[in-house]
């Protein structure tokens, strides 16, 4: 029953969500008031009923109703709560429920909550997002149909993929949805400021929000997917550019270019065209990255379940919400005038640069994607990897990363450099002594090098903005770019001193044998098997010394899981405040020996700490732009009162 | 109406056009290394244990086809298909080996435990030569010609079912 119930408020939502799309585009003729009314109504019951779709599914993975299909081939009687409830979402059809799900009550907020904008921009947006909304369900119904039965119930479930029975997992591609679908809310804000001609700064901060939201969650989803597949895949790397991961960072720097070109377009009214190209960009770059994902047609360290058909799907969804907003954008572009204009050394300057080297940067990176595909239609087989990303990468990032440092220091419209000249010698002061330090160290090579005197520029530079002024009445939103920028400066040292002091030890080790890394001395003193719920191990237990202090032990595992039958291996680490002691256990090596893999990272846990500290500076940002806006509601309201007032 | 509009449509288009053909064409994951039919890379690597000589790629040019097998004393399946390799030994077949991140005393009880097939070991602690010819993992075996050019690579262990490829590969680098 709890199925069928499921299933039919899936239907149930599509139809409102065709209502919506129909009485949004009719609200756009003249006469259209009747059409116009059910809008808003429309995106609010379809959010509830969409929300209850999803409810269902977690019901069904709770109870483990095995005579769903999806239930079967993805739980397991035997699993933990937790675990049963997260894979409602850890698979494709789940995914997209929750995607979908989230997308409805996004709009029925805004239908709720939202009413600065124009009424005939709001429902064109709302129609929008009542047409992109509209895809997905054909999509869960055609073809991803989550609350399929099976003709006979299974009598027990296959389990989940062992490598996502882990709790950060659980929460690592929702994370990832939820700045998908405030992406998506971004685009259809998009098309209706295009629909309705109407690009204004009220249109950006509307969207802003949504924008910041999105960017925070994929942010916290790109820092726990890197952690994951540092701690996980035991490869001891922390970013392999792999597809999956290139498609969860290009919406990033779609985003975050979106983000300022948005706060430009805020407060002075310019880049009207470039802040909706970015709209777009930044929502396509979600769908093709889902896409390439999805289809299985890169080839990814990620096992996903893969289907062609599927990928078809997507495919097509994608040329009709790409395709169609670019064509409108290409027709209506030439009607939204350029906007105010500005001098090349101002804030705004310095935020066009960052957006044209930030959207060079995700160019790269696609290009970079997509060029195996190129290749494989003429038969050439290629992998792109760290060789290109990296230094080409570096050529656009270093230039941004340095007008990064300034651009916060200069004023809005005109400002000139001798203004800023004593800030702007303090933090090349502090670039060249970091640069002259690290060369004192010994020889690195140029980019770990570049990366780390850049980052300590940047660290003290992101602070300068508070300079001179009284720290209790700074506002939130410059607390959080603050923050954030401090926070890329972290992670950044923390990349670079990864790869500029990382060593790396491989030994066959005997029981009561030392290896030595870096700084560590360790010891392995037993080798037992172990057992969870699901798997079995081996266990290796170290004892790790740091400079010949206290030993650690560290118990690293290399598991093999029964349902369904997979190997992986538990690295373990031992963290210091200025890095991390990586340790792998592998097979039996013959002779009485275990492989085994070590690391020692100088400081990797910055490149963590930094991701961190800029989703919380996101944040910041998010929540004093909408304290701010609810003020200014309250003032409005309390005008509106008084002058109700005057007139009685 | 200015036509620069259009390029962000045109550019989605080509991307969709790529997509759309590769969703149609077979998947095949199997990756040969691109440095099948060229010359070794210049290396000269020193000797693994000592009472063996290194390899350089000096020794392939002397017009005999050999088997260059990539392996190291860590790895499981190198044990595996060690009784392959002496097989191919037997039948005459020349093995120059390539230990990778390996240790002297970790070779040589690896070798004295599953026997030496090899007339030549050489030490890549780095997997530099490794990478260079384009072999991505432990083992992988090349059968490389009496010039010096990679001409066949077998990726994995050698299981008794390869042995007659292997020979046959040989066989006709030796034409």
């Amino acid at each position: 029953m709890i199925a069928e119930l499921g299933l039919a408020a899936l239907w149930l939502a599509a139809a409102l969500a065709a209502l919506q799309l129909y009485a949004g585009a009719m609200a756009q003729r003249p006469g259209g008031e009747g059409a116009a009314a059910l809008v808003r109504p429309a995106a609010v019951i379809q959010g509830i009923v969409c929300a209850f779709a999803f409810l269902m599914l977690l019901w069904l993975f709770a109870i483990t109703d095995l005579s769903v299909k999806l239930v079967a081939a993805n739980s397991h009687s035997a699993k933990p709560m937790i675990f049963k409830l997260a894979g409602a979402w850890g698979n494709h059809e789940g995914s997209m429920l929750l995607w979908v799900a989230v997308m409805a009550l996004s709009g029925a907020l805004i239908a709720l909550v939202e009413r600065r904008l124009p009424e005939k921009t709001m429902l064109a947006t709302l129609a929008a997002q009542a047409f992109v909304g509209l895809g997905f369900y054909a999509f869960l119904i055609v073809s991803s149909n989550p609350f399929e039965r099976l003709p006979q119930p299974a009598i027990e479930g296959l389990g989940l993929n062992p490598l996502l029975q882990d709790i950060g997992l659980a929460f690592h591609p929702p994370t990832l949805y939820f700045g998908y679908v405030g992406l998506s809310v971004a685009f259809s804000f998009a098309v209706g400021a295009l629909v309705t001609r109407q690009v204004t700064p009220e249109f950006a901060r509307v969207m802003r929000p949504w924008v910041l939201g999105a960017w925070v969650f994929l942010t916290l989803g790109i820092t726990a997917g890197s952690y994951w597949a540092y701690y996980e895949l035991g490869w001891g790397g922390w970013w392999f550019w792999d597809p999956v991961e290139n498609a969860s960072l290009m919406p990033w720097l779609a985003a975050t270019a979106l983000l300022h070109s948005a706060s430009v377009l805020a407060a002075r009214d310019a880049l009207r065209a470039w802040t909706i190209m970015l709209g777009v960009i930044a929502f396509s770059m979600s769908m093709v990255g889902t896409f390439l994902v999805r289809s299985g047609i890169l080839t990814s360290v990620h096992a996903f379940a893969v289907d062609p058909e599927r990928g078809s799907f997507i495919l097509a969804l994608l040329t009709l919400y790409i395709g169609g907003a670019l064509a409108l954008f290409a027709l209506r572009a030439g009607t939204v005038s350029e906007g105010q204009r500005f001098s090349v050394t101002s804030r705004e300057g310095a935020l066009v640069f960052n957006n044209v080297m930030l959207s060079a940067i995700l160019g790269i990176v696609l290009l970079g994607t997509l060029y195996p595909l190129l290749t494989e239609a003429f038969d050439v087989r290629v992998s792109v990897g760290p060789p290109y990303f990296n230094p080409v990468g570096a050529i656009f990032a270093v230039p941004m990363l340095l007008v990064m440092a300034v651009g916060p220091l200069l004023r809005w419209r005109r400002d000139s450099i001798e203004r800023i000249r004593r800030p702007l010698i303090l933090i090349g002061a502090i670039m060249l002594a970091a640069l002259a330090a690290v060369l004192a160290l010994g020889e690195i090579s140029v980019l770990p090098l570049l990366g780390l005197a850049i980052a300590v520029g940047l660290a003290v530079a992101s602070f300068l903005p508070l300079r001179g002024r009284r720290l209790t009445r700074v506002p939130l939103a410059v607390w959080g770019m603050v923050l954030a920028h401090f926070g890329l400066a972290v992670a950044l040292f923390g990349m670079a001193s990864e790869s500029a002091f990382s060593e790396e030890r491989l030994a066959a080790v005997a029981i009561g044998e030392t290896a030595q890394v870096g700084p560590w001395e360790v010891a392995l003193s037993e080798v037992l098997p172990a057992a969870g719920p699901n798997w079995t191990a081996i266990e290796g237990h170290l004892l790790a010394s740091y400079a010949g202090g206290d030993p650690i032990e560290l118990d690293p595992q290399s598991r093999s899981f029964w349902a369904p039958p997979q190997e992986t291996t538990e690295s373990a680490l031992a963290t210091r405040w200025n890095g991390q002691l990586y340790a792998v256990v592998g097979s039996e090596a013959g002779a009485g020996r275990w492989q085994l893999r070590l690391w020692w990272k100088p400081f990797v846990t910055f490149i963590w700490y930094g991701g961190m500290l800029v989703a919380l500076g996101g944040a910041l940002a998010l929540i004093g732009r909408v304290i701010d806006d609810l003020r200014r509601r309250a003032v409005l309201a309390r005008i509106a009162e008084r002058r109700g007032e005057e007139a009685v | 109406m200015r036509w620069w509009w259009w390029i962000p449509l045109m550019l989605f288009a080509g991307f969709l056009g790529v997509a759309a053909y590769q969703l149609t064409q077979p998947k095949d994951d199997f990756v040969p290394s691109a440095m099948v039919g060229k010359p070794l890379p210049a290396f000269e690597l020193p000797a693994a244990i000592e009472g063996m000589s290194g390899v350089s790629t000096a020794d392939f040019q002397d017009g005999k086809p050999r088997l260059l097998n990539i392996w190291a004393s860590w790895c499981l399946p190198c044990i595996a298909e060690a009784p392959q390799l002496d097989q191919l030994k037997q039948e005459g077949v020349e093995i120059v080996g390539i230990a990778i991140r390996d240790r002297p005393e970790d070779v040589a009880a690896f070798l004295a435990r599953h026997g030496n097939p090899y007339t030549r070991i050489g030490a890549d602690d780095l997997s530099q030569v490794q990478l260079a010819i384009g072999s991505s993992g432990v083992p992988e075996t090349f059968v490389i010609d009496g010039k010096g050019v990679i001409r066949y690579q077998h990726i994995g262990d050698i299981r008794a079912e390869h042995v007659p490829i292997l020979l046959e590969k040989l066989r006709e680098a030796g034409e």
